[in-house]
């Protein structure tokens, strides 16, 4: 059994890196659920200065491989910063993968949460947010009380893949040298010249987190339906 | 800027002197994995759907399988995984197909995209409206006829908006194929960078070709949804 959990000894690397892996996901998701709701709103506000800016953030980054907006944003921040602390004459100062990494994955997937969340914000009925301005609700409350909770319960679904999405494309920060599990995957695979087995192995890891998540997201999914007819328990 | 465009711009669209590469070489993995992809898929998304149990579940486990997993992940089984096989390697027709990197690519994106399509189009033939399978069934038609004939072209139609997207997500993705030294537009991309140091020049460039590359297959997937969507667009008067 000990044998069986040692991989060879390669088992404290996969865990370290399915870790890495997990934090990186989780965290860039954070950001990019925020990033998503905040641009949702500036998409469908009435000031043009808050929709043309959200607009173009959405069809730009959707448009162009999360990989590629990956590689330009990791090597330009750190050049864009390194001009920043010349100019203002700080020191030199490194960013690192991880950051980099969080940085730039919830950059990107905020793009496909904006789309997600504008949507649910259509969906929720006109009617809703006039009575609870009608009751005195001030802007905070109405979002909080009125219009998230209507608001979830037609965004999940899509916020379920985005999520599936997010969390298989931090697979492509092992190329940016990130120490995921993808990465420790490969270089077990390397120095034991078993790279099926390692390479299996990284995948079912992500099998089974992209298995939990779909439990979750059908547990929320009931919770987010109270008291709807017609939905399927 | 000028320079880089100068020296790479033929690159970036169509040769590096050795092969195809970028634009050409982009467009070549994704049309081709898109089209073995698609024809494997109508059965497959038959036999999902079927009541036979021994049909549906080794697609369902397929399917599950290669949803559920990273497209890198895949890639590098396909690429470095697989051909560290001893049998692969003592096979002459395997050791010929895997050595070769454009292979692995192919076959792994093939497999990819297979999957996403299957349970698209299944959905779609779930969501078939029960009247058309009774007319047909009226008309006298069963078996691989009625599939041919009725389920199939009902349940295409109805795909075709999930399907444009699952294209697009294709064609970004077809970006991994340089982890494979295949070379793509972002390998060029990669390499100019590593030439000039010109970083957001280069993956600029690329990103902008990417960028008009979806733009015109959102394009046509408008124009195909306009025709053959037509149907199921609500009559006035």
């Amino acid at each position: 059994m000990n044998e069986l959990l040692n991989l060879q000894g390669f088992g404290p690397l996969l865990a370290q890196g399915a870790w890495m892996t997990i934090k990186l996901a989780f965290l860039a998701l954070v950001l990019s659920l925020t990033l998503g709701l905040v641009a949702a709103g500036a998409k469908l506000s009435s000031h043009k200065l808050l929709r043309i800016p959200a607009t173009l953030y959405t069809t730009l980054i959707r448009s162009v491989p999360d990989l590629v907006l990956i590689l330009l944003i990791f090597y330009s921040l750190q050049l864009w910063l390194n001009d920043l602390t010349e100019m203002l004459g700080w020191n030199y100062f490194e960013i690192d993968p991880f950051t980099a990494g969080v940085i730039t994955l919830g950059f990107i997937y905020g793009a496909y949460f904006t789309e997600n969340f504008r949507g649910a914000m259509l969906s929720v009925p006109v009617g809703q947010l006039e009575a609870a301005t009608a009751y005195g609700l001030s802007r905070w409350q109405r979002f909080r009380l009125v219009m998230f909770p209507q608001l979830m319960r037609f965004a999940l679904p899509g916020l379920g893949n985005n999520w599936l999405v997010l969390l298989k494309s931090t697979a492509l920060v092992s190329i940016i040298g990130l120490a995921d599990l993808v990465k420790a995957a490969q270089n077990a695979g390397k120095t034991t010249n078993d790279p099926l087995y390692f390479l299996i192995l990284a995948g079912l890891v992500y099998l089974l987190i992209t298995t939990l998540s779909n439990r979750i997201f059908k547990r929320l999914e009931r919770r987010y339906n109270v008291g709807i007819k017609g939905v399927a328990r | 800027m000028i320079e880089l465009i100068q020296q790479y711009g033929l690159a970036y669209l169509w040769t590096d002197g050795s092969g195809f590469s970028g634009v050409a070489m982009t467009l070549w993995l994704f049309i081709v994995s898109v089209i073995l992809g698609f024809v494997l898929s109508i059965p497959l998304a038959i036999a999902r759907v079927s009541e036979h149990f021994w049909l549906r579940w080794p697609v369902e486990v397929y399917t599950y399988l290669f949803r559920g997993t990273p497209l890198y992940i895949q890639l590098l089984i396909c690429y470095t995984g697989l051909y560290s096989l001893q049998v692969v390697q003592d096979t002459a027709l395997l050791n010929q197909f895997f050595r070769d990197a454009l292979n692995c690519t192919l076959l792994a994106f093939v497999l990819n995209t297979c999957a996403y399509t299957v349970e698209i189009f299944a959905g779609a033939i779930r969501n078939i409206p029960h009247g058309e399978i009774e007319a047909a069934r009226a008309y006298g038609l069963h078996g691989w006829r009625m599939n041919l004939f009725v389920v199939i072209p009902a349940a295409l139609r109805r795909a075709l908006p999930a399907y444009s997207n699952e294209m697009i997500l294709m064609l970004h993705a077809t970006s991994l194929a340089f982890t494979a030294t295949i070379a793509d537009i972002l390998k060029v991309a990669r390499d100019a960078n590593a030439e000039t140091f010109l970083t957001f020049q280069a993956f600029g460039i690329a990103a902008l070709l990417y960028m008009l590359l979806s733009f015109a297959l959102v394009g046509l997937f408008r124009l195909a949804e306009r025709r053959w969507m037509r149907f199921l667009v609500p009559t006035r008067g």
